[in-house]
């Protein structure tokens, strides 16, 4: 969905894409802010100069530099530029963190409470009195007041209310969190424990203030394509209905965009496909009663390694489609780099651990075209040698690993039988039904897990949901 | 009466700036107006270059007439005004 942060974050990278191929984007990226809010105008915050300050940290974020990791304040943009696009190294610069939060654009939302509001009319009956468990409702001069200190958010005086007087804020970020890595810190500024963080970018999302922003490569992309290195687009199979227009128009699109070869992921998928299907058979056959998660999903993957260390051993070792992806284009060029194009944050770090060289989101790919004036509409279909097959290219959505491994096998093995399950979205009760299936309580060998509701085509950087 | 020509500019800065969000607009019609509108996805309008992407996701009525910062409400209440309007 469209809303004012994706709005902001869309504008200043396709503003980068121009101002960077018109050779200005030294000189202008220091005068963006202003121009975009210029003083005596509607600002978005108190005044002008915060927003300022704020779209300065976003450029720094669209530049790959971790806002948190600002030692001198009075650095300007332009040498942040600088040092990249003119450092002579053409080894890509992968952000080891994908993400970043803007403390100054953090609004330190208050903590998570149970509040009554000015729809109170301190009615006769006071059904939230009655149902409080905890008693900590009063009514006084007229208006129910709830004692923090002995509510537990239990939420029942809320169905309760007939005026929805009462109501819950929280504090979004940490309440889409599925692990509690973000969380605020003593200056009430919220902040990433990187260790925990498994890069779903649930709180990039979330966030109400667009405090939590994305690394991004684009401008690594950009001077690459203009020193003239062979990039090579790998575009994920989530892209479809992601762009008007059909997979193949994106395709052409991309390599009007400067890339030197385009690829779907799919075809990366067909292989997964087969070596996850020979590695499950054979694991069933030394062990009948063991079960296999999916290693696609690399938020799931963080997941395990970082807070389900008892199931590693459970984890499929069969590479996902962008590492296959990238063996195809290194078979045919080994001099050639790869561009990941998806949906997905935690993407970028599994790109950082594969020698994949960069990442797009599909709105970088998509501020590159609109800034190159390319219409994937007035695009003609891109010539693909042979089209990935359909259960590849349905890797995307939830089931489709399961469907495509279950095709896959019974092909083989007639009569094959999956006993699967599918979690369709990790969020903070996933981690206990995981342990569940992991101590046999509820019986599974096969657990498909994906980080975003409906996969990948919902990730937190697609454009369509 | 001649049917509402709507022209939804799905050149990549409008599509990412919002246009997105109108792919489906012709679901959203009522049944009553979907035979007197004519709705169409078009490649750049060249009206993003104009204000520098201020005035993006545009959409053309009736050959004519542009809706800047165009949404699904207020397309389909143009539409309204134009259909009421001329019934
Ligand atoms: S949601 Fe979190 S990051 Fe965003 S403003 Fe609130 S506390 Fe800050
Ligand atoms: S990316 Fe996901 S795991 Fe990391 S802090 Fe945000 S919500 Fe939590
Ligand atoms: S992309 Fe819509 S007017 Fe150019």
């Amino acid at each position: 969905m469209l809303n004012g942060s994706t709005f902001i974050r869309r504008e200043l990278m396709i503003r980068i894409v121009r101002a960077f191929d018109s050779g200005a984007l030294e000189t202008e990226l220091d005068q963006i802010p202003i121009k975009l809010r210029p003083k005596n105008e509607r600002s978005s915050r108190c005044c002008v100069y915060h927003d300022r300050a704020i779209l300065k940290y976003r450029l720094m974020a669209l530049l790959g530099v971790s806002v948190e990791d600002e030692v001198d304040e009075a650095k300007p943009l332009s040498a942040y530029y600088a040092e990249k696009a003119w450092s002579g190294d053409d080894t890509p610069a992968k952000p080891k963190t994908p993400l970043s939060v803007c403390g100054p654009a953090c609004s330190g939302c208050p903590d998570a409470r149970v509040v009554s509001t000015q729809n109170c009319r301190g009615c006769f009956a006071r059904p939230c009195v009655y149902n409080c468990p905890k008693k900590a409702i009063e009514v006084v001069d007229g208006h129910s007041v709830i004692d923090q200190k002995l509510c537990i958010k239990c939420g029942k005086c809320i169905t309760a209310c007939p005026y929805n007087a009462i109501v819950k804020t929280t504090v979004p970020c940490e309440e889409a969190c599925p692990v509690g890595a973000i969380k605020k810190n003593e200056f009430g500024v919220a902040e990433i424990d990187f260790e925990k963080c498994i890069f779903c970018g649930k709180c990039f999302n979330a966030c109400p203030f667009a405090a939590v922003m994305e690394r991004s490569q684009l401008v690594d992309v950009l001077a690459a394509m203009k020193r003239g290195e062979k990039l090579v687009a790998m575009v994920a199979p989530a892209a479809e209905k992601q762009f008007p227009g059909k997979i193949e128009q994106l395709l052409s699109a991309c390599a009007k965009a400067g890339f030197s070869d385009v690829m779907e992921v799919a075809l990366g998928a067909e292989m997964t496909t087969a070596h996850e299907t020979a590695e499950f058979i054979e694991r069933m056959e030394k062990d009948p009663k063991t079960f296999m998660t999916t290693s696609c999903c690399p938020a799931w993957v963080n997941l395990v390694w970082k807070h389900l260390p008892e199931l590693v051993d459970h984890v499929s070792l069969t590479p996902s489609p962008m590492v296959y992806a990238r063996e195809i284009v290194k078979a045919k060029d080994p001099s050639a780099k790869t561009v990941f194009i998806g949906p997905c944050v935690a993407k970028r770090s599994e790109a950082r651990r594969k020698d994949v060289d960069y990442v797009l989101s599909f709105e970088e790919l998509g501020a590159i075209l609109a800034g190159r004036k390319i219409d994937v509409i007035a695009c003609e279909p891109w010539p693909v040698p042979r089209p990935a097959n359909p259960t590849a290219r349905n890797y995307s959505r939830s089931c489709g690993v399961t469907d495509a491994v279950l095709a896959e096998a019974t092909g083989k093995i007639p009569g094959f039988k999956l006993d699967s399950k599918q979690i369709n979205g990790i969020d903070r009760k996933t981690c206990t039904m995981v342990k569940l299936h992991a101590s046999g309580k509820i019986p599974v060998n096969f657990l498909e897990v994906m980080a975003c509701p409906g996969g990948c085509q919902n990730g937190p950087c697609s454009l369509v949901k | 009466m001649e049917s509402v020509k709507i022209e939804i500019c799905c050149g990549t800065a409008c599509y990412l700036l919002g246009a997105a969000n109108m792919m489906n607009i012709e679901d959203q019609l009522p049944a009553e107006w979907r035979d007197k509108v004519d709705i169409e996805a078009k490649t750049c309008l060249e009206l993003c270059e104009r204000d520098n992407l201020g005035g993006a996701p545009y959409v053309r009525i009736n050959g004519t007439e542009i809706m800047s910062q165009a949404t699904p409400e207020k397309l389909l209440t143009r539409i309204g005004e134009l259909i009421e309007g001329a019934a």
